[in-house]
């Protein structure tokens, strides 16, 4: 056990996979020598060599497809796309090939293909490169939905999708990779669908992924001066939804906030309290609150930006709405 | 090719324009000044510069993640750009673009784009509007070499062939897509070679020669007036620097740099237009000396601009 990045435990993982499975391969733009865009992939070209951290041109959906078709030919490769907004130019082949593959085919086949993309906002890359997408794929059946938040999550998230039988879009937080947490070296698994509970507490439910969970915490911290307990609940996988995990929490603590970056109507926060409307209403002393990004895209400017990004002050005052 | 003096000198003043606006750029970035990303055109200054000297004001052009160029050689304002740019209120965009997406239509100027391979599309709608309306423009799409491999690209070329559409395909080859050279993201040297694909004549020109890469292009838009489609174009040049401002560009050598950059393609159009007495040592002086002064006074216009306030933050979503 030591202290790592996100960054570092994705990085790990990913070493870790190769070593242990020769099929295992990573495929991207700029992911070899460069060590990708983020630097995630540092270094792995030079213990594995470019047959297996392979630079591709830059054509996100060949990128996709290629994993997909590799994916049912017997191969686990691990896809990369710089950011997750330049899935659009793939999304034929995420969720129409990919995704769909298993199922109309009755079963015949597996695609064990991990994609990798980075989302979020926070460091004035505007409008198309900074989307939180995952309502996108959370709405794919067929997909696996993993959105770690911390470094610990993430390395025994990585490992456990790369070894799932299914696609899995794998959700990285740009702002997320310098984080730092404890992170055992040997190789691990989280089961995928298995939320955490990141913080205790008895008055208030906050379920919150990504980046946002480290608002969440801030928010509970706060909200504690004031007499109130929050929980802090991180799904860590939007598909398979830990249903249990969060019905659980709300029945104890009776009220529920759901805190994402991704846009807030029809975004992931949706399903989550729907799921609370449909399982647990009687539980609830309150409405149900969202806080999440405005319906707009993300601006470059700084102030913009920042007037953009939920943050723990939003979390506070819903919070604060409804106990 | 017989261009006058003024088209000549105006060429000259753009590629000042754009190696000084830049210059300034990659100071202020440097300085922690600049949010977001920049992508610099430095050492690529003559391919926009020709192409666009080469078209009128309504000729319409999409542009790239590495716009600057572009947009000021099809007149882009300095100072908007700077302020958009410094991310403030008064830029073109109000602030919300940015660097990557700086956009004025009145120039014809489709915006430039985050998404590699997003033009090709755009630039197919421009002409066929251009068609659709018998209005004589023709438009432009600028694209890289890595962009040459994105789908949407060869898309775009085959519809725009297909359709007979008055388009010119320029094609920016600095050699590099981020860090891949081009020799490991395509098994053919030139890209102009793929237009034979789509039945369009596609040239291979020296993109550090502004006087080249303008007679190259004014060639393929007389054709797309003519109605007779589009063209490929590829412009064989070389990108300074990183593929971003903080990129430490360890996967080329310095060689290969210093070599490009002796094929610089500023002194190398100075030295000829000295040469022709098209311009004296000291009027190039006094042109470099004002643009200097412009790109100073839109910084300060920039710096003095507020940035855009909360409320703007849901403004402009619809019309
Ligand atoms: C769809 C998409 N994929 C990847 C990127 C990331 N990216 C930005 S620029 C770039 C390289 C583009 O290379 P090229 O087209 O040759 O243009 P150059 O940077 O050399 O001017 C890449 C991969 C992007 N912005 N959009």
């Amino acid at each position: 056990m030591s202290e790592k990045t996100y960054l570092q435990a994705l990085n790990e993982a990913l070493r870790q996979e190769m070593e242990r499975d020769p099929n295992v391969f990573i495929l991207g733009e700029d992911v070899g020598q460069f060590g990708g865009c983020f630097g995630v992939t540092q270094g792995l070209f030079d213990t594995f060599g470019e047959e297996r951290v392979m630079d591709t041109p830059i054509t996100e959906s060949t990128i996709v497809g290629a994993a997909t078709g590799a994916a049912a030919a017997g191969l686990r490769p691990v896809a990369e796309l710089m950011f997750v907004d330049f899935i659009g130019v793939a999304m034929d082949q995420l969720f129409n090939q990919a995704a769909k593959m298993r199922y109309m085919f009755g079963g015949k086949t597996t695609v064990p293909m991990t994609l990798r993309m980075p989302q979020g906002a926070g460091i004035g890359a505007a409008a198309q490169h900074s989307q939180s997408l995952e309502s996108w794929f959370m709405n794919i059946p067929g997909l696996k939905v993993v959105i770690p938040s911390t470094p610990y999550d993430a390395k025994g998230l990585l490992i456990s999708a790369i070894r799932d039988d299914n696609p899995v879009v794998f959700l990285e937080h740009k702002l997320l990779y310098g984080m730092t947490g404890e992170v055992p070296d040997e190789s691990y698994t989280i089961e995928i669908g298995k939320a955490d509970v990141k913080r205790e507490g008895s008055d208030v439910t906050i379920v919150a992924t990504s980046q946002m969970v480290y608002s969440a915490l801030e928010a509970a911290e706060r909200l504690k001066a004031d007499g109130i307990e929050a929980e802090v609940v991180d799904p860590r996988c939007l598909q398979p939804l830990d249903k249990e995990t969060i019905l659980e929490s709300v029945k104890k603590t009776h009220a529920l906030v759901v805190a994402n970056e991704a846009v807030s109507f029809a975004g992931p926060g949706a399903e989550i309290v729907a799921l609370a409307a449909e399982e647990a209403l009687e539980y609830l002393d309150a409405p149900v609150k969202r806080v999440g990004a405005p319906f707009c895209p993300v601006p470059f400017s700084p102030p913009l930006e920042q007037a953009y990004i939920p943050n723990a002050d939003d979390i506070v005052a819903a919070v604060k709405s409804i106990r | 090719m017989a261009l006058s003096k003024k088209t000549l000198i105006h060429m000259y003043e753009t590629m000042n324009r754009i190696r000084l606006f830049e210059q300034k750029l990659q100071e202020f970035f440097a300085a922690g000044e600049i949010p977001g990303f920049v992508h610099l055109y430095l050492g690529e200054e003559a391919v926009a510069t020709g192409t666009c000297a080469a078209l009128t004001d309504t000729d319409m052009i999409t542009s790239t993640h590495r716009g600057h160029g572009h947009l000021l050689a099809k007149g882009g304002d300095l100072k908007l750009m700077m302020a958009e740019i410094f991310g403030r209120q008064t830029g073109y965009c109000k602030g919300k673009g940015g660097s990557m997406h700086i956009a004025d239509m009145h120039l014809g100027i489709l915006g430039a784009n985050g998404i590699v391979g997003g033009g090709g599309p755009l630039a197919v709608g421009a002409a066929l509007a251009a068609k659709y309306k018998k209005s004589d423009d023709v438009a432009v799409c600028f694209f890289g070499d890595g962009a040459s491999n994105q789908g949407t690209t060869q898309e775009a070329l085959n519809m725009a062939s297909a359709w007979k559409l008055p388009l010119v395909f320029v094609n920016e080859n600095n050699g590099y897509g981020i860090s891949c050279p081009q020799c490991k993201s395509m098994a053919v040297v030139d890209i102009a070679d793929r237009a034979a694909a789509y039945d369009m004549p596609g040239v291979v020109v020296d993109g550090n020669d502004v006087l080249a890469v303008h007679e190259a292009v004014t060639e393929a838009v007389k054709r797309a007036r003519k109605g007779q489609g589009p063209s490929l174009v590829e412009c064989k040049t070389y990108r300074w620097r990183g593929h971003f401002e903080g990129d430490a560009c360890t996967y080329r050598c310095t060689e290969e740099l210093e070599e490009w950059m002796a094929k610089d393609p500023l002194p190398r159009f100075e030295a000829k237009l000295l040469e022709s007495k098209t311009l004296t040592k000291k009027e190039a002086e006094n042109i470099k000396e004002r643009i200097v002064a412009d790109v100073e006074a839109a910084v300060a216009f920039a710096k003095e601009s507020p940035m855009p306030p909360v409320s703007a933050l849901m403004e402009d979503v619809y019309a």
